[in-house]
């Protein structure tokens, strides 16, 4: 009578199924991670597209700048940004307990979470280059596409790791998302995202090196710039990222959290104060 | 064979206890209700039965498995509706249980489970638009899909009116039927009565009551008596012509209540001095006591023998 658990890859697909329809259901997520990174590369094609940009490669068009720079833009806020905003408000809503006690594994629980977070990232990203390619002259070459996946992986497994450490050790949904637009917002702008900086600071350079998102924008990046020549693979940068990577799963796993914090065991304990006494 | 066996089991939080040397069992195919305030450490025993919560020491064993480490196997064969757990609100229920449904062995048909809820007008509306005595019984149809041999309710109809309380008492019986035992926690008393086969009552994470809701009400001692004296009468003319009765509660407006373990005698000396006055006593009732009498008894005595019990909040 007892039968066998449904397999693990098909619960997997189900659930990523899932998550992609709770995401084009939330208009909100959907403007802010898809929507936004295009009408920014349409305003800044419009105001900046016609000058060159000099970056350590050369001189070269604005435009293909910003489309590599908002592409990764949007697989960081369909990573990042979402899991960050998300898993939160799932924990806090007590959905992530409820799937605590189901007997689904809660791995396939996460990698529905990462997985749906990943396809949005790809989505988004071959939205831009399409857009690129169409309106704003991007060269895509095929001895470089290798490269521009392989960094699309490692980039956006990294900033998924990042964003479910960040939902690890935020105490609510609320304070989730102020701390995932006060992290990455800031950063883009040191990180070659909305600008592009030449001869900045030292001390804004450091930021922009330290932190991932500039590594993985300008491998990414140089993988549609004319003046790199295939097969363009930046591997320190992308050994760099993925150190982050580990770094945030580490949290992620280690520091994670099925319910919400506090709130419901609280109410229920203060509630033992006696009624007729 | 039984479902739940707890033995010992002890949870605490810092200096607090929340449940204190608690041993009980369930029977499989029985229902078994955990009765208490809110804070008698209910919630805490029936999360640490459901994996939710590790305990700090006694044993304790659910449909054979160890919750703390039962794991999927475990989670397979049990339903859990907790008290405070969300639904994805951009779901229709439809989306829901087929969801949820699809990761256990034993699969009930979406229609069954939305039927057996009462929800097949709303099975294509957003969870989101449903009030919340739907929304709770969603609770209900997720914790019944995967056709569990033992089902968890943590206090299942708070909210819900009176149709729906019925409602679902109704599919707590036809599970019961099925042979699937139950474990509930409720601080309603009629709920108690009308669906338990045996009733725990705790108090202070500590069980200071258990039997059928029969057995309970006849432990407690006596029949209540109460009626309501004329205004214009003399309540102590009564307690001085009946010295027999003992002190009696005085109550708002005249109304009298007192237990008698012999009733027929007290009620016929108390009918005789009426008569005697000319007073007609209005509201008489002799009734035996509710399950709530012999709970709020249980409670009271036992709170003031442990003294005032701790603000853990």
């Amino acid at each position: 009578m007892s039968g066998s658990f449904p397999s693990t890859a098909g619960l997997i697909v189900a659930q990523i199924r899932y998550q992609l329809l709770l995401f084009v259901r939330v208009p909100v997520g959907v403007f802010f991670t898809l929507a936004l990174p295009l009408i920014m590369l349409v305003i800044f094609n419009a105001l900046f597209g016609d000058v060159t940009v000099m970056t350590d490669g050369g001189e070269w068009p604005m435009r293909q700048f910003y489309t590599g720079a908002l592409a990764v833009f949007a697989a960081v806020s369909a990573t990042y940004t979402n899991l960050a905003n998300m898993v939160p408000i799932r924990r806090d809503e007590g959905v992530l307990k409820r799937w605590r006690g189901t007997p689904l594994p809660t791995s396939v629980y996460v990698a529905g979470a990462v997985g749906s977070s990943v396809v949005i990232a790809a989505v988004g990203v071959v939205i831009m280059l399409g857009l690129g390619v169409v309106a704003y002259g991007l060269e895509v070459q095929a001895d470089k596409l290798p490269a521009a996946i392989v960094t699309f992986v490692v980039g956006v497994a990294a900033f998924a790791a990042l964003g479910m450490a960040v939902a690890a050790l935020v105490p609510s949904a609320s304070a989730a998302s102020a701390v995932a637009n006060a992290t990455i917002l800031p950063l883009a702008f040191v990180s070659n995202v909305f600008v592009a900086i030449q001869d900045p600071p030292r001390w804004l350079a450091l930021i922009g090196d330290i932190f991932p998102l500039k590594p993985f924008v300008t491998s990414f990046q140089d993988a549609f710039n004319p003046l790199v020549e295939a097969p363009a693979f930046n591997w320190p940068e992308l050994g760099f990222i993925a150190l982050w990577g580990v770094g945030g799963a580490f949290v992620a796993v280690t520091r994670f959290r099925w319910e919400p914090s506090a709130g419901g065991t609280t109410r229920r304990r203060r509630a033992r104060t006696p009624a007729s006494s | 064979m039984s479902a739940i066996n707890v033995t010992g089991l002890r949870k605490t939080y810092g200096s607090l206890v929340a449940v204190d040397d608690l041993s009980f069992e369930v029977r499989a195919g029985e229902v078994y209700a955990l009765l208490g305030h809110n804070g008698a450490g209910k919630s805490t025993t029936i999360e640490i039965l459901e994996g939710h919560r590790q305990r700090t020491s006694g044993e304790v064993s659910v449909l054979g498995l160890d919750p703390g480490r039962g794991g999927r196997e475990l989670r397979d064969r049990i339903g859990i509706v907790l008290q405070t757990s969300g639904i994805e609100p951009e779901l229709t229920i439809r989306e829901a249980v087929g969801l949820y449904g699809s990761c256990y062995r034993r699969t009930r048909p979406i229609d069954e489970v939305v039927a057996m809820v009462g929800l097949e007008e709303k099975v294509d509306h957003r969870i989101g638009s449903l009030s919340g005595g739907q929304r709770r019984r969603i609770d209900l149809a997720l914790g019944i899909v995967g056709r569990p041999d033992l089902v968890f309710l943590d206090e299942p109809t708070t909210g819900f009116d009176a149709a729906a309380r019925r409602r679902s008492w109704d599919l707590v019986r036809s599970l019961c039927a099925d042979g699937t035992t139950v474990l509930l926690t409720t601080h309603y008393l009629d709920e108690a009565e009308q669906l338990a086969d045996r009733v725990g009552v705790m108090v202070n994470g500590s069980m200071v009551a258990e039997g059928t809701p029969d057995e309970l009400i006849g432990a407690a001692p006596a029949t209540v008596v109460s009626f309501v004296l004329p205004p214009d009468s003399d309540r102590g003319a009564l307690t001085a012509a009946l010295p027999g009765l003992g002190p009696l509660a005085a109550g708002e407006n005249g109304r009298v209540d007192f237990r008698s373990s012999t009733p027929t005698a007290d009620l016929h000396a108390i009918t005789s001095w009426a008569l005697e006055q000319g007073i007609e006593l209005h509201s008489l009732s002799v009734h035996r006591p509710s399950l709530e009498d012999v709970f709020l008894q249980l409670s009271t005595s036992e709170q003031t023998t442990n003294g005032e019990p701790e603000d853990i909040g």
